[in-house]
Order: structure tokens, then sequence, then C-alpha cells
């Protein structure tokens, strides 16, 4: 039996590029000085490589009807492993575009940072597409790690220090927690990969308490990766804290591959203890809609604001697991899709208020971004389609992931949740409309400048053009949605 | 060409949007002449469909379809009958008046301004003509966003209040409606095995009446905030007097008939054991003469002219929905018909205060009085305005109320007797509010001098004249065009 293949090859390639890649960044500093648009373009490189690397498992797994397999089950690269790694692609893309006229701000420009983005991407390729406990753990980890580091980038500032700390500490001891489940998964099954954990848990009774220890431990660890209550606390110190392209990059990026990894556990080694997980992910789910749409109302802080309610986005997420049948899953997936767009283009919004000289913006306050309106009208165009988008309202891409959430829930026979949930809809909107009231009525209360590069601008015309054009024909991104369904 | 005639008038509108943006701000009298230009250009092209209309026939003419979202069954279908084509009329003339009004109303950010109007008119146009649940609930949320700057943006001293309230409002009647569309298209596909959100298809499901009370009562949550139905009515106030004049002109006149619309449209065709089970037709009743009631009630005590004007709309509404539930052919026309009247009458009564805000900038009744010696053209305008609200006969008005009490003595006679108390409020509180407006003496030197109707304000009063006198004098037209539609959707019943 040999251990590495060619075949294994293909199957690691996208994290291989990446890796390759995010480590010659780190290291180029040391030859090459204050190449700054060097260091850019190579890290542009990287991703164009791994979109090539991408293409070719595409192309390999064809239709979807096969998948590869690699290390004997360890990885497998199917539909729903492509689907989220384009989904990684594009939030890794998206925040590389928008960092450099950032970075050049805070005057923090340092090529790692370009390097860490990659290798956290590669730590990502590994949560959507591993099989095996281990190396899905070190593949969280691996992203994990780059995260804390780059939510303290600014190194500089109070706040991204404390953000980097907190957001640490907590990590690692929900990634515990995690290994604390995978190790009774292990316990129960003698092996790490999913299909013998599949086999080993339906073999057990439904209610041995080791097996429903295992399922805790293992659920909490992954609820605190995407930030569902009551496991959120330390989102919105983290968003706030981190720089702003990263805090695009944790609630896009993170937050994807967190979902891949909770779709995968439950639906495949954890999927015949749904009697236990459902009514548990039904109070979070309600729980993260409650708390997250409630404390935003209050904020006045913008990227504390896009925190909470990525909190109660994550709830609705979790609510397409709850339905768990194909609508709602092909459901999750086009949420991710439209919450990434909207969500990055949201957040380049406010990172193009941060401006260098002295007196600027420096707070991403309400206020700052008061009268944008007179002076960006097409920001404050772009910014209003991303808030209606985020609240869920058509004709833009929000309304069709909602609309595949509230659908699973009523096929599935919830129409109390369903009921909850549309009716946050309009509650959210109160706070994300706070935003557009500061943009077109609100007083200005200094100049707001925009600090808008190529990269910016290119940036957020994807992504506006993108919230709009899903909204009005979604059916591109409905069929692609659909290949997460081949598992 | 005629093929595509109503995606025409469906998208001219936006088509206007799109080279406006390309115009300078800053040349606002362009902007103005632009904007203007598309709203009476989107009416001419509206008119072929009154010429070309066969009122004879059943079922939808103009019908246009192409596939839009495969996946999910959703179409680009739309088609008028008799009643959606008074309505897509309404709009698109309504939409040009008030596009004339705000001539020299609106100066600051006068593009946003027409920009928002003719969003706005694409949508509500939308709302009409969609044959597709999908299609028509993406232009039924999408009319709330432009409303909303519009109310916040040009709006009064109440106007960031006044228009969130009504987003989140109606937004929150919407998002349960929305419950009902897909449980409609639940059961469709579970049934046929087919997704559709094609109205006509959906007509054909047999549902336990447990479903269809819950699709009733979902869409009911919808429709009812809209019109407003009381108890949910409170949004309207203040929407309607924080808005600027062609804001609530709009709100009022096109805006409103979006919920009465959609019982016609939707809960009575799509739930139709529902909708006549005899305790929820009594509901519906007993809430339309309560707002019938209610509101005459209210606006007889308001000191605000705007606001006196926003509350005799729940009034007339309630006019509306209590013929849409006599559940007889009498009910439904004159409730359509009364629809179409309101949209006319109301709409001229907030023209109406309008000119009189332009010119004193206060909508409070005790700064007038005594208007009739200065501005005596003014004094008729509003006076035929006002008997075409309190429906008087030889107007508009008289033939729906008459139509609707008559459907209602049908079905019950307590229920014309309690409505008819809302003709008399209605002289009441409009006679009242005249006296003090415009008649008597002068009381305020500032009165003295306000200039009458301009030759502008002529034009956006004219059309709203002659056609409430056409429906008041010859109203059969009308009656013809609203035979089909009426009989097809009585035979759902």
């Amino acid at each position: 039996m040999s251990y590495y293949t060619a075949s294994d090859n293909l199957a690691l390639l996208p994290a291989l590029v990446l890796a390759v890649f995010g480590c010659a960044i780190l290291l180029i500093e040391f030859f090459v000085k204050n190449k700054k648009t060097f260091v850019l373009s190579l890290s542009l490189a990287g991703l164009a490589g791994t979109a090539w690397a991408l293409l070719l498992q595409t192309q390999a797994v064809g239709s979807g009807a096969d998948k590869l397999t690699a290390f004997q089950g360890a990885l497998s690269i199917d539909g729903f492993a492509l689907f989220f790694n384009w989904i990684f692609l594009l939030s890794s893309a998206v925040v590389i575009l928008i960092s450099y006229r950032f970075l050049e701000i805070e005057d923090e420009h340092h090529a790692e940072y370009y390097g860490l983005i990659l290798l956290a991407q590669s730590g990502m390729y590994f949560l959507a597409a591993g099989t095996e406990l281990v190396t899905i753990f070190v593949g969280l980890e691996l992203m994990a790690i780059c995260f804390y580091v780059l939510v303290g980038f600014l190194r500089r500032e109070r706040r991204s220090n404390e953000a980097a700390m907190k957001y640490f500490l907590l990590g690692v001891f929900s990634s515990a927690i995690l290994a604390y489940g995978f190790s009774l998964l292990f316990g129960i099954a003698s092996s790490t990969r999913f299909a013998d954990i599949t086999q080993a848990i339906q073999t057990r009774s439904l209610s041995d308490p080791i097996v429903l220890l295992a399922l805790g431990a293992t659920t909490a660890g992954v609820l605190f990766k995407i930030s569902a209550v009551p496991f959120h606390m330390w989102a919105p110190d983290a968003y706030e804290g981190a720089p702003t392209p990263v805090t695009a990059y944790l609630s896009v990026g993170s937050k994807a591959a967190s979902f891949a990894l909770l779709l995968r556990l439950f639906l495949e080694p954890l999927a015949s203890l749904r009697h236990a997980w459902q009514p548990m992910l039904i109070a979070v789910a309600v729980l993260s809609m409650t708390a997250g749409n409630l404390a935003a109302l209050t904020q006045t802080n913008l990227k504390r604001l896009i925190a909470y309610s990525s909190i109660s986005h994550a709830g609705y997420m979790l609510l397409g697991l709850v339905a768990g049948n194909d609508t709602g899953i092909q459901g999750i997936a086009v949420y991710i899709v439209v919450y990434t767009l909207t969500n990055l283009g949201a957040l380049l919004v406010i990172a193009a208020l941060r401006r260098k000289d002295p007196g600027s913006v420096r707070e991403d306050d309400l206020s700052d971004i008061s009268g944008l309106a007179s002076r960006n009208p097409a920001y404050a165009a772009l910014m209003v389609i991303f808030l209606i988008s985020l609240a869920g309202l058509p004709p833009t891409a929000g309304f069709i992931g909602k609309y595949y959430i509230f659908l699973a829930l009523i096929e599935t026979g919830h129409p109390i949740l369903a009921v909850i949930a549309t009716l946050y809809v309009a509650l959210a909107v109160y706070y994300y409309f706070r935003i557009a009231k500061a943009m077109y009525m609100g007083k200005q209360e200094r100049p707001v400048f925009i600090a808008s590069s190529l990269g910016q601008r290119i940036a957020l015309g994807i992504t506006g053009a993108a919230t709009l054009l899903i909204g009005i024909y979604p059916e591109p991104v409905l069929l692609f949605a659909g290949i997460t369904l081949l598992r | 060409m005629t093929t595509h005639l109503l995606s025409l008038v469906l998208f001219l509108p936006l088509a206007g949007l799109a080279v406006l943006l390309a115009i300078p701000a800053e040349n606002k009298r362009l902007v103005r002449l632009w904007a203007n230009a598309v709203f009476l250009a989107g009416f001419l092209v509206s008119l072929p469909l009154v010429t070309t209309f066969d009122r004879n026939a059943t079922g939808y003419q103009f019908v246009e379809r192409a596939s839009w979202i495969p996946s999910i069954g959703a179409q680009y279908l739309i088609g008028i009958d008799g009643i959606s084509l008074l309505f897509v009329m309404l709009t698109t003339v309504i939409g040009f008046l008030a596009s004339l009004s705000s001539w020299s109303a609106i100066h600051d950010r006068a593009k946003e301004y027409y920009a928002l109007f003719l969003l706005l008119q694409t949508a509500l146009i939308g709302v009409f003509v969609s044959l597709d649940l999908f299609l028509f609930y993406l232009f039924f949320e999408l009319v709330l966003i432009p409303m909303y700057f519009i109310i916040g943006i040009w709006g009064g001293e109440r106007k960031l209040y006044a228009a969130i309230k009504f987003f989140l409002y109606t937004l929150a009647g919407s998002v349960l409606m929305l419950l009902g569309v897909l449980t409609l298209y639940y059961q469709y596909r579970t049934q046929f095995g087919v997704p559709t959100f094609e109205i006509a298809r959906l007509m054909s499901l047999k549902m336990p009446l447990i479903v269809e009370m819950a699709v009733f009562w979902t869409f009911f949550i919808g429709f009812a905030i809209k019109v407003p139905m009381f108890p949910f009515h409170t949004w309207l106030p203040d929407a309607h007097t924080e808005a600027p004049t062609a804001g609530s002109v709009v709100l009022a006149s096109v805006m409103l008939k979006m919920g009465t619309y959609g019982f016609l449209r939707f809960s009575l065709p799509l739930a139709p054991h529902a909708s006549t089970t005899p305790w929820v037709v009594h509901t519906m009743v007993v809430l339309s003469i309560i707002a019938i009631i209610y509101g005459g009630l209210v606006s007889l005590v308001q000191q605000d002219w705007k606001r006196l004007v926003a509350y005799s709309s729940v009034s007339h509404l309630g006019f509306c929905t209590l013929g849409i539930f006599a559940l007889n052919a009498n009910g439904l026309a004159g409730s359509v018909i009364q629809q179409i009247n309101h949209g006319i009458s109301t709409g001229m009564l907030f023209l109406i205060v309008g000119v009189a805000y332009e010119r004193r900038h206060s909508t409070k009744i005790r700064d007038y009085g005594g208007l009739a010696t200065v501005m005596p053209n003014y004094a008729v305008v509003f006076a035929i305005a006002l008997w075409s609200s309190a429906a008087l006969p030889l107007l508009n008005g008289f033939i729906g109320e008459f139509t609707i009490l008559s459907g209602a003595f049908e079905a019950n006679r307590i229920y014309a007797v309690l409505a008819s108390l809302g003709v008399i409020l209605a002289a009441a509180y409009l006679l009242w509010l005249y006296q003090r407006v415009m008649l008597g003496q002068v009381k305020h030197e500032e009165n003295k001098l306000l200039p009458d109707l301009s030759l502008r304000e002529w034009c956006v009063f004219l059309p709203l004249i002659a056609w409430a006198f056409w429906i008041g004098i010859y109203p059969k037209p009308y009656f013809d065009l609203l035979e089909k539609p009426v009989g097809e959707i009585l035979k759902r019943l």
C-alpha cells in the first residue's frame, strides 16, 4: 500500500499551491525589501494558481457523479468541497484587492499579511474537503492561527491587540473542546475516518452517554467557530478591533469554512443523531437570531453592528440545517454565496472610510458614514444595495438566500420557526436602515472622504453587481449551489 | 411591438431612470424635464392598452411569458384583465401628475428624487401586472424601498420616524405573506410534482381548509397592513402626513390599492374556501365597518389638514374592503371603482393641500381661513375634489359608494345601514374642513396675497377633474370592463 499516489496529488493541489505561495511570501521579505506591489502580484498569482488547480479538480470530478478521494479517505473532493473552495477563493481575492490601500493608510504594510491570508485559505481547504478528524483539526488550526495574527495585525493599535488576545484565548479554548469531542469520536469508532465513525455511531444506542458527550463537545467547538449564540462573545470585539479587510475575511471566509465543517460533521458522521442535535440547533438558531438582531439594534460602531448581524445570519443558516432536506442544504449554500458577496461589499465600503490624513475617520462609527450620499453617491447607493441584501429583501441576492431557508422550513413542517425567522427580517431592517438613514438623511459632521484605489473599485464593482444580478437572475448561482448536494 | 406592449409600459420608467442617472445633478431643469417627459411617455404608451383591450374576452390579455428561474419554477409572466387595466392606468396617470406637481416643490436633491420616483413607478406597475407570485412579491417589496427614501429625505418634521415606521410596519406584513406564498408553492409541488408560482395554475390546488386558512391569514396580514384595514392603520397617518406632496399622492392613490388589489387577485381566488367561511367574512366586514366609522370620526377632530385627508383614506378604504367581502358582483365591482375613485379624489385632496403648503409652508387648519376670496379658482377645484370624495351624485365617489352599499345590502342589510353612516361622516368632516379653510374672512395677513393656481397646477388638476366627472356621469365603460373579471372571481368562490 503506497501512502502517496499521483491521484492524491491532484486532490491536494489547491492547498499545496496556496501553502507554497504563502510560505514564499513569508520568506520573500528577506530578499526583496519594499516590493509591495511585487508581493501583491505574487499573492494574486497564488490565487490564480489555486483557481487553476480547482478547475483541474472540477474537470476531474466532472458532472459531480463521481468524486476524488485521497489518502485513504482523509480527503474527499466532491461537489461540496469544490463549492466551498470557490467561495474561499472569492473571499481571499476580494480581501487582497482591498488590503493594499488599507495597509498603506495604517502604515502596516508587511508581506506576511498576504502570506497569512493564503495560508489561512489553505487551512480552509481542508475544512471543506477533509473527511477525517485529524486532517480537519489541523486545517482548522492552520486557519485559526493565521486569523489570530491577522486580527492583531495593527500592532500599534490597542483595540486590535485586545481583539486578537480575546479571539486567541477563546479560540484556543473552543479548539480544545472540539479536540475533546473529536477524541471521543475516535474512541467510539477507533478510527478517525468519517465513514468508520458513521458506522460506529449507527451501531450504538441513540442515547449512549458517550455518543451524546462527543456530540455536545463537537457541537460546542463548531458553534464557536461560526459565532452562534451562546458562543458568540468573541465576534463583536474581534470584528471591531481587526483591520477592516481582516474583519471581512473573518466574517465570510472563516465563517464559510466553519459552516463547511459543520455541515460535513452533521450530515455525515453525526447524521444518525439528528433527534439529539436538531432541538439543540433549533434553540441555538433562535437564540442567535434573537441575540444578534437585538444587540445590533443599538450599535453605533459599524463593524460591531456587522458582527451582531453576522451572528443572526449564522442563526438563519443553521435553520437550513435544522430543516435538513435538500432545499435546506442547498439553501445554506446559496445563503453562503450571497452572504459572502454582500458582507464583503458592506465591509469594503466601511474600509474605504479610512484615510491617512490626521483627524480622519478611525472609529468606523455610524456618524462617520453620515452624509456619505451627498459626497459619494455611488458608494452610498452600493451600500444601500448591500444593506437591502443583508436584510434579505428583493430584488437583491439576500432575498434568494432567505427564500430557500424559509421554503425549507415550510417543507419540513416548522411553521413557527418560519414565522420567527421572517419577523426578524423586519426587525433587522431597522438597524440596517439606520446606516442608510445616516448616509442619506444624516448631517455631515465632518467631511467624509473615500480612500478608493483601483483594487477597491474593482472589488466593489464585482460585489455590488453580483449582489444585484443574483437578486434579479439567480439561476446560475442556484445551479452552482446545487453541487453541494453531491457528497 | 404590440406583443411586448405591457413590458414596455412596465420598464419604461426604469429605462428613463438609467438615462436620468447620466444627467448631471446640477442641471436641475434638465433633470425635471427629463423625468416629467418619461412619466408622460409612460402614460402615453399605456394608452394603447385601453384602446386595444377586448372587454368581452375572459382571462388575461397582453400576456407575456418567459422562463426566468427554472430551478424554482418562477416565470416572467405578466398580463392584465379589466381590474389590473384600471390600476395600471391609475398608476400611469397619477405618476405623471404627481411628478408634475413636484416641479417647484422639490429643490434639494432633485435628481435623487426623480430617480426614486421612477423606480417606484416601475415597481407599482409591476405589482398590478404580475401573474406569477414570485414576480409579484419582488415588486411588492421593491415598492417599499424608494418610498422609504422619499418620505425620509423630502418629508416633513417627523419624517425619519414616519419613514421607518412605514417601512417596518408594512415589511412585517409582507414577509409573513411570503410564508403564505411558499406554502402554496410547496402544496402545488407536492400535489402536481412541478414547481410553479403561476397564479392560474395555483388555482387548481385542492388544500385542506386548515392550510387554506393559513394561506389566507398570512396574505391577510400582508394586504391588510397595506390597505390599511383597522387595526393595522396606525402607520398611515404618519406616513401620509410627513411625506412630500407627491409622495402622499402616490401613497394614497396607488400604493394603498396594492392591498385591496391583493385581496381581489390573490386572497379570494387562491383561498376561496377560507375567504368564504362565515366567521372570516364576518370578521372582515366588521373590521371594514369599524374602519369606515372610526376613520370618519377621527377625521372629524383633526387639526391638521393633511392628517385629516390621511384619516379619510382609512374610512374610504373601509368601503373598498366592505365591497370585496360582500362577495357579490355589485360589491366587487363597486369596490374596484371606488378604489379608482379614491385614487382620483384623495389624490386631488393631497395635491390641494400641497398647493397651499407650497405657498404657506403649513398644513395646520388654523393657519388658513377665507382662502376662497384670495384664490377663487383654487376654491372651485377644492370644492369639486371635496364633493367627489364625499360621494355627491354626478361625481365619481357616488357611483362607487352607491354600488358598494347596494352590494352590502344584498349581503346583509345591517352592513349597508352601518356603512352608510360613513357617507354622512365624510360629508361632515369634509364640509367642515372646507368651511374652516376656505370660507369666511381672511384671518391671517400673509394669506391675503397668495397667488391662485398657476397654469402648471391647472394641468395637474384638470385631468383628475375630468376623470371624476367621467366616472360620475357615464360609468358604463368601467362596469363593462369589470364584468368579466368580477365574474371570474365569483366563479371561484
